[in-house]
């Protein structure tokens, strides 16, 4: 057999499951990061603009590897040194996991303030005027009419994004956090096998990009009223 | 915090070193990469079911998986073979260098063939119609026509990959190669002050993606120099 992983097969499947946690974890807390990042760059106040101009510029400027190492091994001392002002001086240990997701966190972040500052400017104004004079406060108009819309003309961009996050997420295993790309590694160290052990990650890879690709396009189908219902 | 500027003012020889090996491998993969971007732009454009499927499948590999996994793969994964071992490859691919750049080579070629596929068959059909009716052959049309303009087309698109790409390179130390981030990973193993280090190391991708955007942008005006000079010039 081309591929034979002696019975380590099941070690790349938990690091898949792995990879999936990371991925997933890093996502929901980027989005957060995004939608928030859009909204300071298209305030009034230069108080917030400044600040995320700033993060989108250098973030997306930076390796992600760099990002990862950073805060897997400085991550400890930037956080001892931000709870010394709470008055905590106690040691704080951050673990492979938290670094990767915050590494991964923040670099999707970034780019994601882009894609939604673009939808964001799409909608037009007059719908927040005509909104407001039908009675909604501001959150209601957001929630109710502004972001729907901006979710639908986000989602092609944000699976991009996503997809490039899942690859990212090999990054991780720099730090030695058993996902997908470690224990590919650990595999072919056991067996002498690196080739069939590193394709086989490739190819686990390629499904879940595929996966990806498939949740993206039922997402947009979903969000789109006229499509709704019809097959495709 | 106790930050150290004086640990970055020591260091920063050897980080400009790792600096000249990062402009190294993104320039060579570059080269290549490109080199190997037009003929698979080409199979993948071509109606020959055969030479398209062949790029589709060349490019949807290497932009589905990440590239850790592909330089793994030709790093550790060619000494698996005897016969690869035994071959006329083996002084290359037992080196880190030429195993990062033939990675990068071959992830970038896939990037950037599928934005020059989008170039070719954004170019105007009335220009190939003058070609043709010029009288031009396929490949003066290729030389003269298509690939000039695609080129003006691509180039906005092709910064991009190229910025996305000098980003990617970072992955080179994770197989030894002390390009700007090896050389900050070893510097801090000696020092551990991975906050001061790493910053500056951050800040020399940042100037020199600003340096290539820069770049980039007076490539584009020269090639693009009929849309912005006025008819009277």
């Amino acid at each position: 057999m081309l591929m034979d992983l002696q019975g380590f097969g099941h070690l790349l499947l938990s690091g898949a499951l792995m990879t999936i946690q990371l991925a997933l974890a890093s996502l929901a807390i980027g989005l957060v990061i995004g939608l928030l990042g859009a909204a300071a760059k298209l305030s009034p106040s230069p108080f917030l603009r400044i600040p995320a101009t700033l993060y989108t510029t250098l973030v997306r400027g930076v390796p992600e590897l760099l990002l990862v190492l950073t805060l897997y091994y400085g991550g400890a001392q930037l956080l001892m040194w931000a709870a010394s002002f709470f008055g905590y001086d106690e040691y704080i240990e951050v673990g492979a996991f938290a670094a990767g997701v915050a590494a991964l966190a923040i670099a999707f972040g970034a780019y994601a303030t882009e894609v939604f500052r673009m939808a964001m400017l799409e909608v037009p104004k007059g719908q927040w005027e005509s909104a407001q004079s039908m009675g909604m406060s501001r959150g209601q108009t957001f929630f109710r009419i502004i972001f729907p819309q901006v979710w639908r003309l986000a989602i092609p961009g944000l699976g991009n994004l996503f997809q490039v996050l899942l690859k990212d997420t090999a990054l991780v295993s720099v730090i030695g956090l058993n996902e997908l790309m470690r224990q590919a590694s650990v595999g072919s160290a056991a067996t002498k096998h690196p080739f069939d052990f590193y394709l086989a990650a490739a190819i686990l890879y390629l499904a879940l990009t595929l996966l990806a690709t498939l949740v993206t396009e039922i997402l947009e189908r979903l969000s789109k009223p006229e499509l709704r219902g019809r097959r495709a | 915090m106790n930050w150290d500027w004086s640990v970055i003012w020591d260091y920063s020889p050897r980080l400009l070193e790792g600096a000249w090996l990062t402009l190294e491998l993104v320039g060579l993969s570059g080269i290549f990469g490109i080199l190997m971007a037009v003929p698979l732009a080409l199979m993948r454009a071509s109606a020959q079911p055969l030479l398209k499927g062949l790029a589709y499948g060349y490019i949807f590999f290497f932009r589905g998986t990440p590239l850790l996994v592909q330089i793994f793969l030709i790093y550790y994964g060619a000494s698996q073979f005897d016969a690869v071992k035994d071959s006329f490859l083996w002084p290359i691919l037992k080196e880190p260098y030429w195993c990062a750049i033939i990675a990068f080579t071959m992830n970038t070629s896939a990037y950037s063939a599928e934005l020059i596929r989008g170039a070719i068959q954004a170019i105007p059909h009335g220009e190939i119609e003058v070609a043709d009716a010029l009288g031009m052959n396929q490949l003066t049309k290729i030389r003269r026509i298509i690939l000039p303009r695609a080129l003006g087309i691509v180039l906005p698109a092709y910064s991009n990959e190229f910025l996305l790409m000098l980003k990617s390179s970072a992955l080179a130390s994770t197989i030894t190669l002390l390009d700007i981030t090896g050389m900050a990973r070893t510097i801090i193993a000696r020092t551990y002050t991975p906050l001061e280090i790493f910053f500056a190391a951050g800040m020399m991708y940042l100037v020199m993606s600003a340096v290539l955007i820069g770049l980039f942008r007076l490539m584009e005006l020269r090639v693009n120099r009929h849309k912005y000079i006025s008819r009277e010039g």
